[in-house]
């Protein structure tokens, strides 16, 4: 910024407006996106913040906000919208002590660690501290409504399709990319037909899965038929319903974590692998020792991809279920979407702002506990 | 080289059982991946008579196929309309979020510079009064947002070149790609009181400018990957020629960067072609997408399987020819993306 101090001469004005440009030139390159986000990020979340602090409703002419605090959030969560977001609670009995003490052990244990350790630093705490009481609060809810006579909430709905959905998924895609990564003929056909349901639009697969599983038309009917279960329908009953959708998920997702996974073990030290197979290394062993470590980092980051998008999930339970039977497959998204059909706007932010607010906090704990220690792992 | 080095050779190593059962795992997946869509495509081909009556399996065979409902959806319908304002949206969104996500990554990667914290503070505090005033004082929001407008610029002017705090690299890229964590129906509903203030909901502008906000953040995350992997040597002896940052952009870096590109381009072809949410919210008639078409099918009559079909299937089509051609760049751009992000 110092450059204005040369004397500028007769022919010089446009060469310093060239240079200046030069100068500025990575402003100006990250301009346009800031400029973007700044419209399309930051300007509606401040909005959605104003909103989820008000009442809206329609008025001759228009509508009118009226700013109420925090009472939406204070609905959701202890009032009369609390069996909507958070679900009902049931009996807490031996087991649901047992495990919530197990849960609260292990966060303490992990805080501890962090403290002891001699290193805590006044954002590392905060933090942590944080990611604990979100992870005790959603355990807790979690725990309490699946007891007896509880029922989940659209919260517990998302993390249901979060946590299983991606463990599912990248299980499958690490066992389908372990088979591939072996020395098989046929291996680029694989890879392409693998690769398929990502690209199919998740309303396209929810109707597709309505068509399977159709008790009558269905192309499985007459196997069930042969079983005798042709009166039941999967549509009405809480956990057939959520498989339907996590089958459904998972079905487009795998391949996502297949082909990265794949592309990572393409890459290991194919020498190690080598060697240690002379030694007489068994292929458990060649995969902790090798293949693991050499994906680790992959691994982490593609679950924290994931991680991000599934919490966004909508149109799957949607199309397939419409969210019901009841409650029952109801994501947060959706949860927020119906409360904006019913022009509950201001309750609608709220929900939005408690998953950003959720998905926020497990994605970023997951980037600084998990993805940053297996990069680290690997070099 | 890649190919002799890990396949004919290693073939016969495997043992046959496990062998067996690895080819017997594959079919296993890959029967799970083509039933699906097998039955769409078959689906298309029915009637209501076909659907109605029970399952049939195999065309030519135990039900005779017909075009009808082909003919139905494609020449009495509506159907190409969605399709092109589908198509027009995803490639246009994506061209302008890899074009304006590439420049910031190849900023990000390359340009030292800073932001400096009390802008960014004045920006912010600016923004939420002209929310403030527009939504509860009822100013008129033109002129709220040209009094603020020139609030900043005196403030930028005046004191904000002399604070010493500021934002680096880092922190501007990590805010950028963080973007992505947030769930659009959070964003939506100002999105749309927005368009509807520019009268521009349910315009084809609209989903264009929306998707590339939201696919935004993914392309810088990928595109920053390949730029930092790229020699400097070359840039920088362009630079020493003279050129400009701009002319060593798209004339050097760029190029170089070509299959990662494709990776990115594909990936947010297909997050925009799919996307289901925001254009429920922004599009209703004109600007309808696909993805909206197809959810729209759920009519009163139960939904009409073989309608559906047939938009399922020219809808996934076009995707799977493409990636199914370029899916390996694909894989190695996410690697790239996957081991550095």
């Amino acid at each position: 910024m110092t450059a204005t101090a040369i004397p500028v001469t007769g022919a010089a004005p446009r060469r310093s407006w060239a240079e200046w440009l030069d100068r500025q030139s990575g402003r100006i390159m990250v301009m346009p996106a800031v400029i973007v986000l700044l419209c399309f990020a930051i300007f509606p979340l401040i909005i959605s913040a104003y909103l989820s602090l008000s009442r809206f409703a329609l008025a001759p002419g228009g509508f009118t906000l009226r700013f109420i605090g925090l009472a939406n959030f204070r609905k959701l969560l202890t009032g009369s919208q609390q069996y909507h977001l958070l679900g009902k609670f049931g009996a807490i009995g031996a087991l649901q002590w047992t495990i919530m003490a197990i849960v609260t052990g292990g966060l303490l244990f992990l805080l501890a660690r962090y403290f002891l350790r001699g290193r805590a630093t006044v954002v590392g705490t905060f933090g942590r501290l944080i990611a604990t009481l979100v992870a005790f609060s959603l355990a807790l809810v979690t725990v309490a409504t699946f007891a007896q006579g509880g029922v989940p909430g659209t919260i517990v709905n998302t993390l249901l399709y979060v946590v299983i959905g991606v463990a599912v998924q990248f299980g499958l895609g690490l066992g389908l990319a372990l088979l591939c990564g072996q020395p098989i003929r046929g291996r680029n056909f694989f890879r392409v037909l693998f690769f398929i349901p990502l690209m199919v639009t998740p309303v396209g697969i929810a109707y597709t899965f309505r068509m399977l599983a159709d008790m009558q038309k269905g192309p499985f009917a007459p196997l069930l038929q042969a079983f005798g279960v042709s009166e039941w329908s999967w549509a009405t009953e809480a956990w057939s319903a959520r498989l339907m959708v996590l089958v459904g998920d998972t079905w487009q997702w795998t391949p996502f974590m297949f082909i990265v996974l794949l592309a990572a073990i393409e890459n290991q030290p194919r020498d190690q692998v080598e060697a240690a197979r002379l030694d007489g290394a068994n292929g458990f062993q060649i995969f902790r020792d090798i293949t693991w470590p050499a994906i680790a980092p992959v691994a982490a980051t593609v679950v924290l991809i994931r991680l991000i998008e599934a919490f966004k999930i909508i149109d799957l339970p949607n199309v397939l279920t419409g969210g019901g039977p009841g409650l029952a497959t109801e994501s947060m998204t959706l949860h927020s979407f119906i409360a904006w059909r019913t022009q509950d706007l201001g309750g609608s932010a709220a929900v939005g702002y408690m998953l950003l607010f959720i998905s926020t906090v497990v994605c970023v704990s997951f980037f600084n506990f998990v993805v940053r220690p297996a990069r680290r792992f690997e070099t | 080289m890649m190919r002799r080095l890990f396949e004919p050779a290693t073939v016969e190593e495997q043992a046959p059982a496990g062998k067996v059962v690895t080819y017997a795992l594959l079919a296993l997946w890959s029967l799970v991946v083509l039933v699906p869509l097998y039955w769409v495509l078959i689906t298309s081909f029915k009637g209501p008579g076909e659907v109605d009556n029970g399952p049939f399996y195999i065309p030519f065979v135990d039900f005779t196929p017909s075009l009808e409902a082909w003919d139905f959806m494609l020449l009495q319908n509506y159907t190409l309309g969605p399709y092109l304002n589908s198509v027009v949206v995803a490639l246009a969104s994506t061209l302008l979020a890899v074009l304006i996500g590439s420049l910031a990554a190849y900023a990000l990667v390359r340009i030292r510079f800073q932001a400096k914290l009390a802008g960014v503070a004045v920006f912010l505090i600016l923004l939420v009064a002209v929310i403030i005033a527009v939504a509860t004082f009822g100013v008129q929001w033109e002129v709220a947002v040209a009094v603020a407008g020139a609030l900043f610029l005196i403030s930028l002017l005046t004191f904000v070149g002399r604070t010493r705090l500021a934002l680096g690299n880092s922190d501007v890229e990590f805010w950028i790609i963080s973007n992505r964590i947030m769930p659009p129906i959070v964003a939506v509903l100002p999105i749309y009181v927005m368009f509807q203030q520019l009268r521009l909901l349910d315009t084809q502008v609209a989903l264009i400018a929306t998707y590339t906000a939201v696919n935004l953040p993914i392309v810088v995350w990928l595109t920053r990957d390949f730029f930092a992997g790229i020699p400097l040597d070359l840039e920088e002896s362009a630079e020493i020629d003279g050129a400009s940052k701009f002319r060593v952009f798209f004339t050097i870096a760029l190029p170089l960067v070509r299959s990662g590109l494709v990776a990115t381009f594909l990936l947010v072809l297909i997050l925009a072609w799919n996307e289901y949410l925001l254009a429920l919210f922004l599009s209703n008639a004109k600007a309808q997408t696909m993805p909206v078409l197809v959810s729209a099918q759920n009519t009163t009559r139960g939904p009409q399987w073989w309608n559906m079909s047939v938009l399922i299937v020219v809808m996934i089509a076009p995707v799977v020819v493409i990636a199914s051609v370029l899916q390996k760049h694909i894989a190695r751009g996410l690697l790239v993306g996957a081991v550095k992000g």
